[in-house]
């Protein structure tokens, strides 16, 4: 047994960087850029952490993961047992490892960070659950006895797959309803392999059919059966069917051949592998000079998604600056080593295309920055007359998701606020009795761990009304 | 899995298969379409249910061999498996008792599409007439099962080889000529026909309804490939469609859409036809 490390001796460890593919080498090819961590290098990071009494890093931590629990068993170097702690708490903890804006979550309130730098708990959180993925690995837990009750989720998405994990443990029969042909929701369909390995998302999801979790792919509820049918059949219902539908800025040219919604260049590549087109069937178009507009980590996604698949010229066109950009800092990084051009404060006006219809160019007007916004943002202003053609043979509008109807048109008595998403409680409840939601289509395009979070509450929400202990109150549309 | 129950050619590279799928069986109606994809390599397409059993949980499509996916299809016997399919996708379209007649004009696959409207519009008490079209008579599809539906089926080809030589619309001009009350025309098939149709309908103020077929992923709303302006604004066909106002539907978008991928599409089946359509072996 090592001897227990003094808070000094813990603080004077240098937080441990994350080894990266080159990046000149990773642009031709599709694996994990991030390459992970060796036992001896995780074990010391965890000696960093000083095992707070009371840890502020738990508190920004929707999944409400014990962090110091499991990241002193990685210093111990008990890794399974580490990856059952993080299991306890979270279906996706190999996915949060990866995708969790941790500076923003658990690694903002982690009081290393106030003199030091923070403890790196996402990529402990890899670590450790990588290896019961991969190494070694955990038993399947207890089960409560079966309560005679059924569960509809639907979206195999991080929302739904959190409750569908939580309440089957708790001895509901849950079956979880995918409009696709495989599982995962944006994780699968959106978030490209380079960042996190499809390879994990399909793990992860076997250990909750494992657990007993009926998984129907193929069935788009308010298609295939309505919310209303789901309710004859099932005594409750989770609707985490994302915030799918994606947006334009609708001007002209918008409609052009070239031009991508997110959404649609990512599905192609990521789902349907065209990248390793003709070998799979699904084609998609591979430009040589690639405009992506946005900002966002869904921007960053197809911009570098763009260069693998051999763009000579990929540029961001954003209409603010770099230091609003939505996107997470790593990722913007990531994407600046790749040679990803860069141009802020420009806002696209229309698109242009040639005889064929085919796009050629995208005109931007250049923006200044104005008074801060709702969001406290500075306000992108047009400067008049300064219009400039961007040449390129592709563009993906990244813009930004709304909600797809298709769900919430066949469910009577579940209001929707006026831009369709589901009008819910702190613990999801809609206003319908039996009926939760979470995760985009409930808040807006978010986060995988948001959408976490509130799968796990409406889990607690619906096994209590499932128990019979929990009356339904009243939820006000008020958001 | 989806088994192939059923499967015989009508014409030169036009076939007609049944297979089981309940789910979507359960649930269809008239002017929806579905979307299979055959092995884990394979692309998602979609195809209209051109008709359904609810009891026996079957659906019926009639689908012409243009690409490589169709052609591998078209290679599947009675009894092997098809490995998705998902739906019923898309809008059933909107039938009601009409105050004069519903024509339906089918052109290729379109023929086999509107038949299912066309039934549902006679069952809602409607006089019903259909007008196919085809290049030749061989090529014509389906003229018995719209015999079954309709007050009178009307037939024209290129070659005057049967019915009326000339065009579906020559044909749909002879019944408006001749005082037929048309309150509603549907034409189902090729863009460019539902195009010439629309474009005819137009100034006469005739009431004109056209079934997309854009290039679809999802099929559910989900991602845009779909899309089309109509009425000045982008819309999904999938999920908003698949039946518009034809009269409002930008045709050269549609169209130049269409074409999107006819490279790829190209390279697609000469790949198919090396490599047995690539079912997840080739690699
Ligand atoms: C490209 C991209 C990159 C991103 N990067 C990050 C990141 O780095 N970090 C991060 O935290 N977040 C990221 N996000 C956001 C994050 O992925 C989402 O916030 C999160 O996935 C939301 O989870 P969800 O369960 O609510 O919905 P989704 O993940 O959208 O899942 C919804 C599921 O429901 C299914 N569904 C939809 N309609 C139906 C229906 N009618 N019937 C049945 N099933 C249906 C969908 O097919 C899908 O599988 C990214 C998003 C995108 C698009
Ligand atoms: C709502 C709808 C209903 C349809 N119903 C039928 C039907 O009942 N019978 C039938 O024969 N065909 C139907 N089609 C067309 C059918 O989907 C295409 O023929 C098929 O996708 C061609 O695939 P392929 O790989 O064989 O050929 P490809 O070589 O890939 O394509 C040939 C042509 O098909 C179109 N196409 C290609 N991929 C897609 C796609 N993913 N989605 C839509 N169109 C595509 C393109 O315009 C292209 O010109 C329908 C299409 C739509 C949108
Ligand atoms: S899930 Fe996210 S917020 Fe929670 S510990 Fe892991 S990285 Fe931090
Ligand atoms: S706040 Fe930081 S140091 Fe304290 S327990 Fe959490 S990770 Fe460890
Ligand atoms: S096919 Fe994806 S939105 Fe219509």
């Amino acid at each position: 047994m090592k001897k227990e490390l003094t808070v000094q001796q813990r603080c004077a460890i240098p937080r441990h960087e994350m080894p990266h593919q080159d990046p000149a080498e990773r642009v031709r090819n599709f694996n994990e850029v991030a390459l992970g961590w060796d036992r001896e290098t995780a074990m010391e990071e965890a000696e960093r952490c000083l095992l707070c009494k009371n840890p502020q890093c738990v508190t920004n931590c929707p999944a409400e993961i014990d962090i110091p629990g499991f990241v002193k068993k990685i210093a111990e170097g008990d890794f399974l047992d580490a990856a059952r702690i993080l299991r306890a708490s979270s279906a996706l903890p190999a996915v949060c490892g990866r995708v969790c804006p941790q500076e923003n979550q658990c690694e903002l309130t982690c009081v290393m960070g106030k003199k030091f730098k923070s403890v790196a708990i996402g990529r402990l959180e890899r670590f450790a659950s990588d290896y019961a993925l991969f190494e070694e690995q955990l038993p399947t837990p207890a089960i409560a006895p079966p309560t005679g009750k059924k569960v509809a989720v639907v979206g195999a998405g991080p929302a739904g797959i959190t409750v569908a994990g939580d309440l089957v443990k708790l001895g509901h029969d849950v079956t979880l309803y995918e409009a696709l042909h495989e599982p995962g929701g944006v994780l699968l369909y959106g978030i490209p392999e380079f960042r996190l390995p499809k390879e994990i998302v399909r793990l992860e999801l076997e250990v909750i059919q494992q657990l007993g979790v009926k998984l129907v792919t193929n069935f788009v509820v308010g298609r295939t059966a309505s919310v209303d049918e789901l309710l004859e059949e099932f005594d409750a219902v989770f609707l985490g069917n994302g915030a799918g539908a994606p947006s334009f800025l609708n001007i002209p040219g918008e409609n052009l051949n070239g031009v991508y919604s997110a959404s649609e260049y990512l599905t192609r590549c990521n789902l349907m592998k065209a990248y390793q087109f003709p070998h799979f069937t699904t084609p998609v178009a591979t430009g040589k000079k690639v405009a992506v507009l946005g900002g966002g980590n869904v921007a960053m996604d197809a911009v570098r998604m763009s260069l693998r698949l051999d763009a000579d010229e990929a540029t961001i066109l954003y209409r603010r600056s770099r230091k609003e950009m939505p996107a997470r800092i790593e990722e913007i990084e990531n994407a600046e080593e790749e040679g990803v051009k860069f141009h802020y404060l420009v806002n696209p006006v229309r698109f242009l295309g040639n005889e064929t219809g085919w796009v050629t160019g995208v005109e931007c007007l250049r923006m200044e920055l104005g008074e801060p916004d709702a969001s406290g943002r500075r306000r992108p202003i047009p400067i008049k007359g300064s219009e400039f053609v961007v040449d390129v043979d592709m563009v993906v509008v990244a813009i930004g998701q709304s909600a797809n109807p298709i769900v919430a048109s066949t469910a009577t008595g579940v209001e929707t606020n006026e831009r369709g998403y589901f009008i819910a409680d702190e613990d999801g409840r809609t206003t319908k009795p039996g009926v939760c939601a979470g995760g985009d289509i409930v808040t807006g395009a978010a986060t995988v761990i948001l959408a976490i979070g509130a799968g796990k509450k409406a889990a607690r929400a619906l096994h209590e009304y499932l128990s019979g202990s929990g009356s339904w109150p009243t939820v006000s549309p008020s958001r | 899995m989806h088994t192939i129950l059923l499967k015989e050619i009508l014409t030169e590279r036009t076939w007609h298969m049944r297979f089981a799928a309940p789910l979507i069986a359960r649930k269809c109606q008239a002017g929806q379409f579905f979307m299979l994809r055959i092995h884990e390599n394979g692309e998602r397409i979609p195809l209209t249910i051109a008709n359904w059993d609810r009891e026996a949980g079957t659906i019926d499509i009639f689908f012409q061999e243009i690409g490589a996916t169709t052609e591998l299809l078209a290679s599947m016997k009675e009894g092997d498996s098809i490995l998705d399919v998902v739906g019923p996708l898309g809008n059933p379209t909107h039938v009601e008792k009409l105050d004069g007649t519903f024509v339906m004009v089918g052109g290729g696959f379109g023929i086999a599409a509107g038949y299912p409207v066309a039934r549902a519009f006679k069952e809602a008490g409607n006089r019903v007439i259909a007008v196919l079209g085809a290049k030749t008579r061989s090529l014509l599809i389906c003229e018995d099962l719209l015999k079954g539906v309709c007050d009178e089926v009307l037939v024209a080809t290129n070659d005057g080889s049967y019915g009326t030589q000339g065009m579906v619309s020559d044909v749909l001009q002879g019944l408006l000529d001749g005082g037929e009350k048309i309150v509603l025309v549907y034409p189902v098939g090729p863009p460019i026909m539902m195009k010439v149709i629309s474009q005819m309908t137009m100034p006469l103020k005739l009431k004109t309804i056209v079934s997309l077929n854009s290039v679809m992923v999802d099929g559910t709303g989900m991602c845009g490939s779909c899309r089309v302006t109509v009425a000045g604004r982008t819309r999904f066909v999938c999920s908003e469609g698949i039946d518009f106002d034809g009269h409002e539907v930008n045709w050269d978008e549609m169209m130049s859409r269409q074409k999107m991928y006819s490279r790829q599409e190209k390279e697609a089946l000469e790949h198919y036809h090396e490599h047995g359509g690539c079912q997840g072996g080739c690699r």
